[in-house]
Parts: structure tokens; sequence; C-alpha cells
């Protein structure tokens, strides 16, 4: 929970984006993020993201579920409620596999999706602040954070020469928040 | 760019080394194995099979990678697929070479099932003489001579011709005008056609015919998707294989680590889906525990040949997952390599199991003839296929997809 300043430039062609952030790149401003209508291919690379680690975390959510399984069901058939099925022994290896497998699958799916929404920041119910209306609709936005080594005019004038179409400077929000209030208020009250 | 494969002088001693390893292996096996004369008569009689089911087993495991291969190409030609499109040559040129390991291995199934015999009865095909065989008079209607016979010579036929068609119609794109289509659509309708040969031949009835009547009482509607898994991942792998040596030879640059990605992606998913369809075999008829059905595997699991058995589940599927699971290990030509390597062994281990314990029992060998044999037929594969490169450019410099499979991002 921070509340922080942005230079915020919008741009409306990819042809545009793509020289613009690598130029911010360049020049050292802290480039908080892009926002975009629609997935762009390559955008990731030019910003420099790293690759996630969402699939490492989907391996041990399915190991998680591979343990639960065997685990579960090696406990209730061996010792908290032994039954014979077919003359099977008590711990049924191959019988378990099918019901292990399914319980790795559905651990790791859910999980993965659980993740990726924690850390996109989206769930059903929670906020977050939006930079300019058209982000969703026709506008490339990108959120440059000031700090106080640069001055406000200096970074809106640099990205008025990268062909932003429109220029602001915002007090923002990064988190989420759960909730319906907007926080305008807390915004005014940092700003000032 | 270096378009033309000529064949180095390593290679073409490695594969004549081979060919000459498995001719040698051959003689002595013949002289040895076929004319045993040991006191005992069991283990007479189990050497005397050992030569055959060697044989077998090679040929008939070669074929079907060849085949697999062909496969491979159509059903990415018929799914439109441009990631394949950058080494299309290699699939087609192991094509274009089925009818030889078809030819060698009608020759092996005929002389195993109507010359072999010992004493009026034939030690691996049950079925040629049932003998008042109850079980196997009843299933004459599908495991007959005449059937095994006309089938065997129209699949390998069939799937000869379209491993040639295939390749003849790429090479013909060569010389057609730039940006012409009508060899492109070509391929389109014989995938069509060949993928519904290869449904009714590889992934229904002939390993039934060729491998399962080894074990003639028993029987697995399964089996032949087992098998086909297998082919699947082999030929995958050889594909890979012939891809990263050629790449190291400084021909197809055009091959970037996009396009080892997808075929890394091919070995991991489909060694899966090889464990998903053993596993299914295995765990039905373990749960059923009809003692019909449960022989077969007595004899694999428990048996003498339980190491095997538990050898094949971690080559095929333990190593796969845990090797080729991570992104950086797909694209990596050591691991893919080497995974592709294992593989091979692997599936070779698997059709082992397939094939010896129901003629040989317990009097099992893994020495100089099996792995002779092996040899000798890598090296054929390695001199068939390597000749058929030399033959057309390694870049389908006209195929319309082209720009698309060097712009592939996997």
């Amino acid at each position: 929970m921070a509340i922080k300043k942005f230079a915020v430039a919008c741009y409306d062609d990819e042809e545009v984006l793509f020289p613009a952030v690598k130029k911010v790149r360049h020049s050292g401003y802290k480039m908080h993020d892009v926002y975009t209508p629609f997935p762009v291919h390559g955008l990731d690379q030019a910003m420099g993201l790293k690759e996630t680690d969402l699939h490492v975390v989907g391996f041990i959510y399915g190991l998680a579920g591979t343990a639960t399984a065997l685990g579960f069901m090696g406990w209730i058939f061996t010792s908290d409620w032994p039954m014979v099925f077919g003359g099977k022994p008590h711990f049924a290896l191959p019988a378990f596999i099918p019901i292990t497998f399914e319980l790795t699958v559905l651990f790791s799916a859910v999980g993965m999706v659980l993740t990726f929404c924690y850390l996109n920041q989206i769930m059903p119910g929670v906020k977050k602040h939006l930079f300019h209306p058209r982000q969703t609709d026709d506008l490339f936005v990108m959120a440059v954070e000031l700090n106080d080594q640069v001055t406000e005019q200096e970074v809106v004038d640099f990205l008025k020469t990268t062909g932003a179409v429109e220029t602001s400077v915002q007090n923002a929000e990064t988190e989420w928040w759960y909730g319906r209030w907007d926080k305008e208020e807390d915004y005014q009250l940092a700003g000032s | 760019m270096n378009e033309r494969f000529e064949i180095p002088a390593r290679l073409k001693t490695t594969s004549l080394v081979l060919m000459i390893i498995g001719v040698v292996t051959l003689l002595i096996g013949a002289f040895t194995l076929l004319n045993s004369n040991a006191a005992n008569h069991e283990i007479m009689h189990a050497e005397k099979t050992r030569f055959w089911i060697v044989l077998l087993h090679n040929s008939v495991y070669f074929l079907l990678i060849t085949v697999a291969c062909v496969f491979i190409q159509a059903a990415v030609s018929l799914a439109q697929g441009s990631w394949l499109i950058a080494y299309k040559r290699i699939p087609e040129a192991i094509g274009a070479n089925v009818w030889i390991f078809g030819l060698i291995t009608m020759i092996i199934l005929f002389l195993t099932a109507f010359v072999f015999n010992i004493d009026g009865h034939n030690p691996i095909y049950h079925w040629v003489h049932p003998d008042g065989d109850k079980i196997l008079e009843g299933k004459r209607g599908f495991l007959n001579p005449a059937m095994f016979v006309g089938f065997t010579v129209v699949t390998i036929g069939l799937w000869s011709f379209f491993g040639r068609k295939f390749r003849t119609i790429s090479i013909d794109q060569e010389k057609a005008s730039k940006n012409a289509t009508q060899n492109y659509w070509k391929t389109i309708r014989w995938s069509g056609a060949f993928l519904v040969v290869y449904a009714l031949t590889q992934m229904s009835t002939t390993p039934w015919m060729w491998i399962m009547s080894i074990d003639a009482h028993w029987y697995s509607t399964m089996f032949s998707w087992y098998t086909w898994a297998s082919a699947f991942v082999s030929g995958m792998s050889v594909i890979l294989l012939i891809v990263v040596y050629l790449k190291n030879q400084g021909n197809l640059e055009i091959v970037t680590k996009e396009h080892i990605h997808d075929l890394g992606k091919f070995m991991f998913a489909f060694s899966i889906f090889w464990t998903y369809v053993w596993f299914d075999q295995y765990m039905l008829i373990w749960y059923a525990n009809i003692s019909e059905e449960t022989t077969y595997f007595k004899i694999r699991q428990q048996g003498p040949y339980g190491l095997i058995w538990y050898a094949t589940f971690v080559i095929n599927f333990i190593m796969p997952i845990l090797i080729l699971m991570s992104r950086p290990s797909k694209r990596n030509y050591f691991t893919v390599s080497f995974m592709a390597l294992v593989l091979i062994f692997g599936h070779w281990l698997d059709f082992y199991i397939m094939t010896m314990p129901g003629p040989l029992g317990e009097h099992w060998h893994l020495s100089w003839y099996e792995l002779g044999i092996f040899a000798g037929f890598i090296g054929l594969f390695i001199f068939t296929v390597a000749n058929s490169l030399t033959k057309a450019s390694l870049i389908p410099n006209n195929h319309p997809l082209l720009k698309e499979a060097l712009l592939h991002q996997s």
C-alpha cells in the first residue's frame, strides 16, 4: 500500500509504443508498467520483464496434490478404516494412481489460476487504479514513476518527445484494494 | 548457407561398421544359435527361437519408427503446421526408406511364421499350427496364414508407397514456379488418405497381428495405441537427433532453439501419453485379476523380466518427466539429444519386453546377439537415411510456409 506519483503517457499506435518503451528504458527513468487494451506480442521482451516463475509454482502445487492424494488414501485404507477390495492389498497403489493423477492436475491447475490472479492483481471485487479510462479501449498507456531525482516537467517533456498523444501527472495507489470505494480522496491528501 | 548435405567420411565409416557388426552377428547367430545342439532340449529350442525373435523385434521396431516419421510429417501437413517445415526433408528422407525396412520386416515375418518350426510347432506364432487349441481355433478368422500374408503385404506396400509419395511431391515443389500451391494442397490430400491407412494399420490391427499374436492367447485392445506411442516418441527422437547432427555439420542453419523446443515438447508430451496407455493396459488387467489376462504381466513384472519391466518405466517416464519438464532443458541441445538417445533405447527395451517373454520364457538374454542386431539396424538406418538426405536440398526453398517456419517461436 503505497501512493506514488506517476507521469502518464498515452500512445495510439503500437509502432510508436515500441520505440517509446525502448527510449524510456534507455533514459533511465523508472518505468512502472504499460497498459494495453489487448495482449501485445513482444512487449514483455521490450520492457525487459523477466520470465514468470508461475510454472515452478505449478510444479510444487502438483507435488502437493500427489502427496495429498497418496497420503490421504494411504492413511484411510491402511490405518483409519482398512478394507479389502477385490482381494487387493490395503495399500493398492495401482488403484490409487488415477485419483492421484486427478488430484495432481487439480491442485496444480487451481493453484496456478489463483496464483496468477494474485500476481496480476485480478480477483472478483478487487479494485485497481486506472491511469486512463481508454487503456481498456484503444490507448496504450505507459506510467513512469517520479521520484526526488527527476522533475515532473522534465519527464513529461521527455515523454512528449517519444510520441505520446496525451500526458498527465497522477498520484496513484500502486497496489490493489478490496471494496467498492475508490481512493480519490487519499490521492488528494497525499498530493497536496 | 549449406543447403546440400554431403555424407562426412566419419558418418559413412560408422554406418558401415555398424552394418558389418550386424551382418557378422547375424552370421554367427545363424551358425551358433540356429544350429544349436545344446544337450538340454529346452535350451536348444530357446536358442533357435532367440535367433528369430530378436530379428523380429528389431525389424518391427525400426519399421514402426520409420512409419511414425511419415505419420508425423503427414499429420503436420494436414494441420497446415509450419513448425516442422524448416526440417521437413528429414521425416521425408526417413519415409523414403520405409520400403527397405518394410521389405526386411516382411521377409523376417514370413520366415518366422512359415519356415521356422520345431517338431511341426511354431514357438513364436503358435496360431500357425493351432493343433486343436480351442482358443486359437476360435481366433482363426483373424489369425490365419492367409490373413497374415495378405495383411502384411498390403500394409507394408501402402506404407512404402506413401513414404515415397510425400517425398516426390515435396521435391516436385522445388521445380514448380514461385508461389505455386498445387503441390501444397496435393500433400494435404495425400496426408488425409495416409492418416486413414495409418489408423487402420499401425494404430489398430498391425501390432495385434505382428506383436500381440506372439502371446496368442492373450489380447488387449489398447495394445496398438501403446506400440504407437512408443513408435511416435522414438520417431520424434530420431528426427531430433538428425536435426542436431545436421546443425553440428553446418547444415540447417535455419533451425533454431525454437524448433528444437517443439521437438522436445513432443518427446515430453508423448512420453507421458505412452505411460498413460502403458499403465491403463496394466491397471485394468491388474484390477480385474482374471488369470487368462494376468499371465501376460506375471512373467513380465514378477518373473525373470522384472528388472527390464521397471527399467522401461524409469527410462520412458521418470527420466523424461524430470529432465524434459523445464523450458531451458528443452531448449538445450545437449539435454534433448541425450534424452533422444535414452528414449530410443528405452523404447527398444519396451519392444523387447513385448516380444521376448512369450516365446523365450526365462531363457532370455540381452547380450551380443541382441545388441549386435540392434547395431546392424542402426547402421542400416543411418546409411539409408543419410543417402536420401544427400539427394535433395535440405531446405524446402519453395514451400509456401517456409517464411512462417523461419519466424516460428515456440
